[in-house]
């Protein structure tokens, strides 16, 4: 893993499925990296506003997320809870770079000293 | 005063466009020496396609000859590449000698990427970037010749159809799931690859090369599935990356490409010039000439001395294959506040999709009529105010300031012998009088006419039909939709597919006129089960279409954790199995171990990452997945029949093993459970299964559809057979009626009930029939009857149950 001012490249872009997304570790605590079917890249908290679902288990279609446990639909860009619920998760800033994935740092620690 | 000496690395097309805007500003201020790799001046690169597929000659493409050259009194070293550049010194070294300069312009453009495989430097493998490619893969064109190009982007295609106009043999290898996915979505995509199919190009997706075959020269092409395509002529067109070896040993700063300011100059040094597909502006690299042409009027100013700036504009792309016709610009992402707008013609193979955020159009896609594409760009560059015309936008430029468009209307004023179905012929007029003569719906119309019963597209007109003709009198259908991503029911999808032969995602969401892009939680399993099931040799699983039990092969708990449940067939196991699922037990400090309602055990709350380690041990024991997760086979219950009891009238533990054998690993429309009963005291409670066998002295009684879950119900006779292979035939005959007709999510009891018992018994009746369906489940079992715990110990599966990072350590600094 290598830092570089202020974005942690936490792995290539094609480990994550398209349509699909993968778990991250972090003090903060559990990250989602998703990748769309567009090939654009959302990082959020992994945990479901509702019970906890793990949202990196979820189906991913247009930019959001379906929780695997019951169905709460999240956008990945605001972290916003769709439809009748309400809520928001956090959302982390990532970006694509010759294939690799980073994270910013920042965001993490901050949510950590939170 | 001397003249500025100013040199050229590289003549391509940007810096050919350079010299055209110094020259006309002030032809004698720069004394010009340009050198050059390739053995030729300027060309219009992106016409090699044509020259290529032999629309256009060689002579007909140079943009810039000798003559040129020589009238502007420009030293052209070209087939000499530089080799040095010192910065110091303020020379360039070329292969024969070196050159001082005042201002040096860097335009080496970029380099073909070779993908590192064995076997790529063969004779025969080429790549395609120049005049020299160009004549080498010409030259490969002999007939029944075969090409494989390895790359379904922009450049690949474009070889391929040239190719393939000259009579070769072409299968493109693309990696991804659909052509130039960078540029254009999976709607647009399958309608390309059709498109390309017609024209004979065999299309591969998902296809990653392993290795190229050959001794001495290329003869085929090895994947990682170890399919192995023969090949004369191979073409690598994967992606290009900025040629920038040059500028990096000179210590200009690099990122992916030579790094410049807006007006050209490097980062690193005032005397030295970047530009062309070598540069990276603002974290941009290029590879359209649009923007080149605009970066090389920026630097004529900037070395003359005068103010001009570049900026990144939104590319609009096209491809370079006559009869293929797509069109895409800006971002065409779905998301949040932005709003898809899609048109799908199926007759037509046209598809078009807007994306509007706000009152602007940001992106457009487009197939098949791209009439429109550069007014569509245009908004987008300009950034349109685009709320007055939004109803009729996607209707192009020809439709703005009229009426809106009434649908209905434009049904009412069809003429009688308006043709509606074309695959039963029937006009408008039949339909008009098959109403008047009391079909006052649908599905009378069509038992009447026959109009939309075939392969249904023409659905929506005939009711629009129905509607003009009966006024308020007419009902429409509320038949509920699969999800608000159509219309359509899931009765209709799962007929259109079979009839349409659609065989793919993609090719659902077009030919069905999906109103998503790429369709929502709802409908992507069941569209993807429907694919399987229908097309177990076309289609390929879409584990991201499926929901998480299915995806990871294990149940996912309230927690997070997993259950772990193995196969115990009919129920039976040995001290060995209960061993190796007591150490697993132990091993991965599970915390729960059932026996569950099903005769098996089940080990709950493992960790996600534990998964492939724990299948690993208990496959090693010879256990496989008991599919506790899946819309599939669950298991076959069974009680201990002759082999022990008193009252035993057949095998029913043996009949039961072998169902599961037959049945494991298919996959169901909702999960699928038998039970065989060795008598009618029926401990494995036969009876209320989806499918149960209740043994007696003269044979077997087979039941099906019984329920005991949220609806509790008997099963209903199925049939009465003398031998057990009788009933193995019958019961996967049943299973395979039902995989190919219920509707996703329903049990066989829902189905049976929709679809009748008596429609059922008929069908099977058959032995014909039966014999059919029996083959298409072997078929469909040579596919998936694979035990997924095995296919997921291997490394590279393994890595998906791991977090992609753990930064539990990083993030305290
Ligand atoms: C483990 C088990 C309970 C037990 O501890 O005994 C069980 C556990 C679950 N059942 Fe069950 N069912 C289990 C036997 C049954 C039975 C009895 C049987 O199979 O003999 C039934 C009634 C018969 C039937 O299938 O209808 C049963 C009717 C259901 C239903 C209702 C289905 C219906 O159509 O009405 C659901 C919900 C569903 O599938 O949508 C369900 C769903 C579930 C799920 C998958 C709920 C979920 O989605 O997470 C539970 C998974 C727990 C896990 O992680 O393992 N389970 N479930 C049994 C596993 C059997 C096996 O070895 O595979
Ligand atoms: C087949 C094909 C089709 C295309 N179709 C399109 C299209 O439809 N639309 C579109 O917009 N774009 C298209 N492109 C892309 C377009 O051609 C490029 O964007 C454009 O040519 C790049 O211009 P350039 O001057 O930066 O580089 P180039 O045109 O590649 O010129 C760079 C030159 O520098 C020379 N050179 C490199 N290193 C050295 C060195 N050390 N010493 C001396 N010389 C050196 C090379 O030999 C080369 O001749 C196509 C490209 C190809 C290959
Ligand atoms: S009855 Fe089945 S679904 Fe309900 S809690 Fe028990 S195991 Fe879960
Ligand atoms: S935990 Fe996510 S919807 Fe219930």
């Amino acid at each position: 893993m290598t830092r570089d001012m202020g974005w942690i490249d936490i792995g290539a872009l094609d480990d994550v499925p398209l349509r699909g997304a993968r778990l991250v570790k972090s003090r903060a605590g559990c990250i989602a990296v998703f990748r769309t079917g567009e090939n654009e890249v959302f990082a959020t908290s992994n945990t479901c506003l509702h019970r906890g679902g793990p949202l990196s288990e979820g189906i991913v279609h247009d930019r959001k997320v379906t929780c695997p446990l019951h169905n709460h639909v999240y956008s990945l860009e605001t972290g916003e809870v769709q439809g009748a619920d309400s809520g928001r998760i956090a959302t982390y800033p990532i970006r694509i770079e010759n294939g690799r994935l980073l994270l910013e740092a920042a965001a993490i620690a901050k949510a950590d000293a939170a | 005063m001397p003249k500025e000496k100013l040199v050229i690395v590289g003549a391509g097309m940007a810096s050919g466009r350079l010299l055209e805007h110094l020259f006309e500003a002030e032809p004698d201020r720069f004394e010009v020496t340009v050198f050059n790799a390739e053995p030729r001046g300027c060309y219009n690169r992106i016409m090699l396609s044509p020259v290529l597929s032999g629309e256009k000659s060689w002579s007909e493409i140079v943009t810039h000859d000798d003559a040129w050259y020589a009238a502007k009194g420009v030293t052209c070293r070209f087939g000499e590449k530089v080799v040095a550049i010192d910065r110091a010194r303020k020379t360039v070294s070329g292969e024969r000698g070196e050159v001082p300069y005042d201002r040096l312009v860097i335009a080496t453009g970029s380099s073909p990427f070779i993908i590192p495989v064995p076997g790529r430097d063969l004779p025969g493998v080429v790549s395609y970037r120049d005049l020299d490619d160009t004549n080498a893969m010409i030259e490969a064109c002999k007939p029944g010749a075969r090409a494989v190009v390895i790359g379904g982007g922009l450049l690949g295609l474009e070889a391929a159809a040239g190719l393939r106009l000259r009579g070769m043999e072409v299968t493109v290898l693309h990696l991804s799931g659909h052509l130039m996915e960078r540029q254009i979505d999976a709607s647009a995509g399958y309608l390309l690859k059709q498109d390309l199919e017609r024209r004979g190009i065999d299309v591969r997706l998902k296809a990653s090369t392993a290795e190229i075959l050959g001794e001495g020269r290329v003869e085929g092409v090895r994947l990682i599935d170890d399919t192995e395509i023969p090949a004369d002529l191979v073409v690598m067109a994967v992606g290009i990356r900025p040629s920038t070896a040059l500028a990096a040993a000179a210590t200009l700063e690099v990122g992916r490409g030579i790094l410049v300011d807006a007006q050209m100059r490097s980062a690193t040094d005032p005397e030295v010039f970047a530009l062309g597909e070598c540069v990276e502006f603002e974290g941009a690299v290029f590879g359209l000439v649009a923007p080149l042409y605009d970066q090389a009027k920026v630097l004529a100013k900037t070395l003359l001395g005068e103010d001009d700036t570049f900026v990144l504009r939104e590319l609009s792309t096209k491809l370079k294959v006559t009869g293929c016709d797509l069109f895409s610009a800006g971002d065409f992402a779905e998301g949040e506040g932005r709003e898809d707008v899609v048109f799908r013609d199926p007759a037509r193979g046209v598809y078009k999709r807007l994306v509007i955020e706000g009152d602007r159009l940001i992106g457009a896609v487009m197939y098949g009529d791209t009439a429109d594409g550069g007014w569509f760009h245009g908004l987008i560059k300009d950034r349109a105010d685009v709320s007055e015309m939004r109803e009729t936008l996607i209707f192009g430029p020809a439709f703005q300031g009229g009426e809106p468009l009434d649908p209905t209307a434009a049904v009412a004023a069809l003429q009688p012998e308006a043709e509606i179905c074309g695959c039963n012929g029937v006009c408008k007029g039949s339909i008009v009088e098959a109403i008047g003569a009391g079909a006052t719906d649908l599905g009378a119309v069509r038992a009447k006419t026959k109009a939309s019963a075939s392969c249904g597209t023409c659905t929506g007109l005939v009711e629009q039909i129905l509607a003009v003709t009966m006024g308020g009198d007419y009902a429409a259908p509320k038949a509920q939709p699969v999800c608000g991503c159509t219309d359509i029911t899931h009765e209709d999808l799962r007929r259109l597919i079979k009839a349409q032969e659609l065989k793919s995602q993609p090719a659902v969401w077009q030919e069905l006129g999906w109103r998503t892009p790429n369709g929502c939680h709802v409908c992507r399993p069941a569209v993807n089960y429907y694919l399987l099931a229908d097309w177990p040799l076309d289609y390929t699983d879409d584990p991201q279409s499926r929901f998480v039990n299915e995806r990871n092969h294990a149940n996912i708990q309230k927690d997070g954790s997993y259950s772990v449940m193995p196969r115990m067939w009919g129920g039976i196991t040995t001290p060995d199995e209960l061993r190796a699922i007591a150490d697993a037990a132990d091993r991965y400090g599970v915390p729960t171990v059932k026996v569950t309602g099903g005769q098996r055990i089940d080990l709950l709350g493992v960790k996600k990452e534990d998964l492939p380690a724990i299948w690993g041990d208990l496959n090693a024991a010879g256990m496989v997945s008991g599919h506790g997760y899946t819309k599939g086979l669950r298991t076959v219950k069974t009680c201990v029949g002759t082999d022990w009891c008193r009252f035993g009238t057949q095998d029913s533990t043996g009949l039961g093993i072998r169902l599961e054998k037959m049945l494991w690993g298919s996959w169901t429309p909702h999960k699928v459970k038998l039970g065989v009963s060795g008598c009618p005291r029926n401990c494995a409670e036969a009876t209320c299964k989806d499918v149960g066998i209740i043994c007696v002295d003269s044979g077997f009684e087979i039941g099906v559809s019984g329920a005991a879950g949220m609806d509790v119900k008997e099963v209903e006779r199925l049939a009465k057979v003398a031998t057990e292979d009788e009933v193995v035939e019958w019961v996967v005959a049943f299973v395979q009626l039902y995989r190919e007709h219920a509707k996703y999510l329903d049990r066989p009891y829902k189905w049976t009930a929709k679809v009748g018992m008596d429609w059922v018994r008929e069908t099977l009746a058959d032995a014909a029939t039966r014999a059919d369906l029996n083959h298409r489940f072997a078929i469909s079992q040579s596919v998936y009857q694979r035990d997924p715990w095995a296919e997921r110990t291997e490394e590279q599966q393994k890595r998906r149950y791991l977090p992609l990072a753990d930064l539990t350590l990083e993030a305290a600094e």
